[in-house]
């Protein structure tokens, strides 16, 4: 391949081959200065971002949907040209034909789509309505029509939770920047030559399902370049400079939103890639700083604008609106150069120019290697906007090499080279409460698992419970795998994700990506039991509906091995009987510990715990210790989480942190240095992933009375960020009460 | 344990401690609020640890060994550890044998102590492996301090002109109670004060507040300072303005 939007390009292995990564390492400029480049918003940045503003708000005032469009099914080619100022932006697209109008996506599920309709007032039209319900079998009905009675009873009380069986699995993350590179033509031409390979004698199930996804591929990338036609571009070429490059890869991005309605659509690693199309321009003097932003700007206000229609419960479940443009940036390479760029600083600085939002959910690879002037200029707006994520690029550079992303909020990939099949979460501290109850329901007395031999002494003994615990969690795992395997291969079938598949390399790596609630509910109730004395109470049908406990135990979050051990078993345990299982498409089993903000929702749905937790009472997010539950101070939490092993949770571990500013230190210099050398000293001890939250409690506790007066209210919660104001009462208490660290 | 046969030197009675300290000297501290205090301080934010005989007993190996696990936190924010209470003190053989075993580790030290105490051999040693006061004066009017915490302030200023005249950096600390220590002839008495010394480093102005009050409740103890309000922001800059032409203010 060679194409005149290339000149000035160095390198060769790229020409040849579809390889972003040796693009980036062939022709970027590493840059290990401080924030003092940047440029202001431009006068047309700021017009354009008021009128958001006003979209925003009449979208709030509309009770959370300001339009949607019910008939048509969207796809990438979907809707007409839409646009927020067609003479103002800089960067076009929208997902439907107007901004903020919401579009269905019933391949899911056409029952999920009636019912986020009705929840705001609109209809399915009846034409599509009959056609997915009649014609069109969905994800959804896929699902269902294989599911067994010991998963529906599973997944109807909460053992499972958040599957991804009537909604959308995202946390694909296609290769956007191969859009910029290589036009979409050269793409189309790469997958013709794959579906020549699997031009095989042999034609087995997996190879006709492989020649079925690459062809739909191809279609969908015919059909990325009719969407940008609409909007007066020809993407089937590379692009030529910075804007188009921008222009490009959003294109890109832009089909997957209207493909996939995905629990999370994450953009990958993008910034610096731009970058060496902005220093191109800047080089050949057709571009100035103020320009640049612009751009950049304009791209991240796309992102902000992007919607989906959901219900209202899974807003409960994940607050507010989210969405995941998960952008990963900064770490540093392989050859020891840092990958943060100048491009790196202004996608962070439009939390500057635009002010603070949740979207995109800004992620820093953080290394202790990272220039420090990056440090110093993240650490500030961490604590000036609260809506940066930091996780440890020493960590997953050693496993994923330094061209990898993360999706969603802790979920870390090879960037076109790696997918996950998304899998929610199982219950672990209703797993303990099923093991004591013989797989009765501690809430509602029912049955939900086979018959196990319920514990019936009055004192919990350890080695007891440890022993049918463990068989619990083997029954977890089984129907926890079943469920998964049905899910996904439902969601190929009716729902695959053509577009950000013809975004990857033939051959990806596929993991399955399971995940645990409640790990330090079990950890502090295994705990308390091995410890401390724990007596069980039974209702009259020998249920047992509570715990006392007497005397004293170790708490997870103070640094203290004894119980921070159990922790790390208890990670291990349920990893390794994951793995025992066959998986579908031979994905490799993964394991998160995260919960998002559904912490508050599992919580409502488990009874009394043996740590001494209420029944109801939220789980702590993540790996967080139970809120209230640490003692000796941040730092003593961190050490805790950072034992917990990489290596058994390789989809990720998530620790939410909110300080206040004068806790945090007593001057801005001082905030900004303890909270780089924070940082440091996590991720030098293998910490994997903190949201650094910095506000006072009274500004919250003012914003849960007035919201309307803090509109771009930015809070970081368990790997992503959200608008605190989106958030339900309940998880804004339960943030203020259990994240604030402010010592006397 | 009984406290008769107790090796001082080894145990000492801690009330908590906090992993993250960033108020209390340089960069990330370790802090340890060591159990007992004499004196009667009426705005006392930690009553709870005044009881000579409460706390819980640690050996000095687990306190450097929970300390040593903070080491990538603290030594590249230059901060260290920080002993406060309570009274530190008050327990000065344990702390010389703590901060000998610090020493060792590079890990730097540092005492927040009202200065009451009467310069002992001990003290000159424990002294010697301090790397940083914070002095916290008490009341620098003699009448008004025994007033305040119900002890003259004669042992804490002798206590301050022996850290200067051994080259050992102090912070002073002087909390600002509206009515009680913002007087502007008392302030303008601690500045000459102040001055004489010649190695204060830094003096925090500390705002008084209310937010330990209902550890007095817990325990059944009267907070006499019930009428008096919060310091605010006003309050301090007042009392900056006094003491303004000490550059470090």
């Amino acid at each position: 391949m060679n194409f005149e939007q290339w000149n000035g390009f160095k390198g060769n292995t790229w020409k040849h081959t579809i390889d972003v990564r040796d693009f980036i390492q062939e022709n970027y400029t590493p840059y290990e200065g401080d924030s003092s480049f940047l440029a202001c918003a431009t006068d047309s940045t700021t017009k354009l971002w008021n009128k958001v503003m006003e979209l925003y708000k009449q979208e709030r005032d509309n009770g959370g949907v300001l339009d949607a469009d019910t008939k048509t099914p969207s796809s990438v080619n979907a809707f007409d040209a839409g646009y927020i100022d067609k003479d103002l932006e800089k960067i076009v697209g929208l997902q439907t034909d107007a901004p903020l109008k919401r579009a269905i996506m019933p391949n899911g599920g056409i029952k999920i789509v009636e019912k986020s309709c009705e929840a705001y007032g609109y209809k399915v039209d009846s034409q599509t309505d009959y056609v997915y319900n009649n014609l069109r079998k969905t994800h959804n009905d896929g699902v269902f029509s294989v599911y067994s009675p010991d998963i529906r009873a599973a997944r109807s009380s909460h053992l499972l939770t958040g599957l991804p069986d009537g909604y959308g699995r995202g946390r694909i993350i296609g290769d956007y920047r191969r859009v910029a590179l290589y036009g979409v033509d050269a793409l189309i031409t790469e997958k013709q030559e794959e579906l020549e390979i699997l031009n095989v004698d042999e034609f087995t199930s997996d190879v006709i399902r492989n020649r079925e996804e690459i062809h739909d591929q191809i279609l969908a990338l015919q059909d990325l370049k009719k969407m940008a036609e609409k909007y007066g571009f020809d993407i089937s070429i590379p692009a030529s400079n910075a804007q188009e490059a921008v222009q490009w890869l959003y294109f890109g991005y832009l089909g997957a939103i209207k493909d996939q309605n995905g629990a999370a659509m994450s953009l990958g690693r993008t910034s610096t890639f731009l970058d060496i199309y902005f220093e191109r321009d800047l080089q050949n003097g057709i571009l100035t700083e103020e320009q640049a932003q612009e751009i950049m700007d304009h791209f991240i206000m796309k992102l902000r604008l992007v919607r989906f229609l959901r219900t209202p419960e899974y807003n409960e479940l994940f607050s507010g609106d989210p969405v995941w443009v998960t952008e990963s940036i900064g770490g540093m390479g392989l050859d020891g150069r840092t990958l943060v760029t100048k491009n790196s600083f202004r996608t962070l600085h439009t939390l500057t120019t635009l002010g603070p939002a949740p979207e995109p959910n800004l992620t820093v690879l953080w290394s202790t290697r990272l220039p420090e002037g990056f440090k110093r200029f993240t650490t500030e707006l961490s604590i000036k906007t609260s809506s940066i994520q930091y996780e440890n690029d020493d960590l997953m550079r050693a496993t994923l090499g330094d061209d990898y992303g993360i999706a969603c909020c802790v979920s870390p990939m090879k960037i076109g080279k790696q997918m996950q099949f998304f899998g929610a979460r199982a219950n672990l501290a209703k797993t303990l409460l099923y093991a004591i109850n013989g797989g009765r329901d501690e809430l509602s007395g029912k049955q939900i698992t086979p018959k196990f031999e319920p514990i019936t002494s009055e004192y919990l003994d350890y080695n007891e419970v440890m022993s049918k615990f463990d068989n619990m969690m083997d029954y977890v795992a089984t129907i926890y795998m079943k469920a998964l395997n049905a899910i996904h291969y439902m969601h190929d079938k009716y729902s695959y994700e053509a577009l950000e598949m013809a975004l990857h390399d033939r051959e990806v790596i596929r993991t399955m990506a399971c995940g645990i609630a409640g790990l330090s509910v079990v950890t502090d109730s295994l705990s308390a039991i091995k410890y401390a004395k724990v007596k069980v109470i039974r209702d009259a049908t020998g249920l047992a509906v509570d715990y006392e406990i007497e005397g004293d135990f170790p708490k997870y979050g103070n640094d203290d091995d004894r119980v921070d051990e159990i922790a790390i078993d208890l990670v291990k345990r349920f990893m390794l009987k994951l793995e025992k299982h066959q998986t579908y498409r031979n994905s490799k089993p993964t394991l998160s510990i995260l919960t998002i903000t559904s912490n508050v929702v599992y919580g409502k749905a488990t009874g009394n715990t043996p740590d001494g937790r209420r029944a109801g009472f939220p789980f702590g997010p993540g790996a967080n210790p139970l809120h209230g539950r640490d003692s000796e101070g941040s730092l003593a939490v961190l050490n805790s989480i950072a034992k917990l092993p990489f290596e058994y949770a390789q989809d990720g571990i998530s620790y939410t942190f909110a300080i206040t500013p004068t806790a945090l230190g007593k001057s801005d210099e001082a905030r900004i240095s303890n909270l780089v050398s924070m940082l440091d000293g996590f991720f030098k001890q293998t910490g994997y992933h903190i949201n650094v939250n910095v506000f006072d409690r009274s500004l919250l506790e003012d914003a849960m009375e007035h919201p309307e007066k803090y509109p771009q209210l930015t809070i970081r919660v368990s790997g992503y960020a959200v608008h605190f104001t989106k958030l339900t009462r309940e998880q804004q208490l339960d943030v203020i009460n259990r994240t604030i660290q402010d010592r006397i | 344990m009984e406290n008769s046969i107790l090796d001082k030197s080894q145990y000492g009675r801690i009330h908590s401690f906090e992993s993250f300290g960033t108020v209390d000297g340089p960069g990330i501290r370790f802090v340890i609020f060591m159990q007992g205090c004499s004196l009667k301080c009426k705005y006392c934010q930690n009553r709870d640890s005044w009881e000579i005989h409460a706390g819980n007993l640690y050996h000095v190996d687990e306190v450097v060994k929970k300390i040593d696990k903070y080491k990538n936190y603290i030594l590249p924010s230059g901060g260290g550890v920080t002993v406060t209470g309570g009274e530190p003190l008050l327990q000065a053989s344990f702390l010389i044998t703590l901060f000998k075993k610090l020493k060792a580790l590079n890990i730097p030290t540092a005492i927040d102590t009202s200065g009451m105490v009467a310069i002992t051999n001990d003290m000159k040693e424990l002294i010697s492996l301090t790397d940083l006061f914070l002095l916290d004066i008490k009341h620098i009017n003699d009448e008004k301090c025994k007033a305040l915490v119900g002890f003259s302030n004669k042992l804490e200023l002798e206590f301050a002109k022996y850290l200067s005249d051994n080259n050992k950096d102090i912070w002073i600390r002087q909390v600002i109670i509206p009515t009680i220590t913002d007087d502007k002839y008392d302030l303008m008495q601690l500045k000459d004060f102040i001055s004489s010394l010649k190695t204060v480093k830094n003096i925090e102005l500390l705002k008084y507040h209310t937010l330990g009050k209902s550890k007095w409740e817990a325990l059944n103890a009267t907070y006499e300072l019930d009428n008096v309000p919060p310091a605010t922001d006003e309050d301090i800059l007042k009392a900056k303005e006094i003491l303004r032409y000490i550059d470090y203010v």
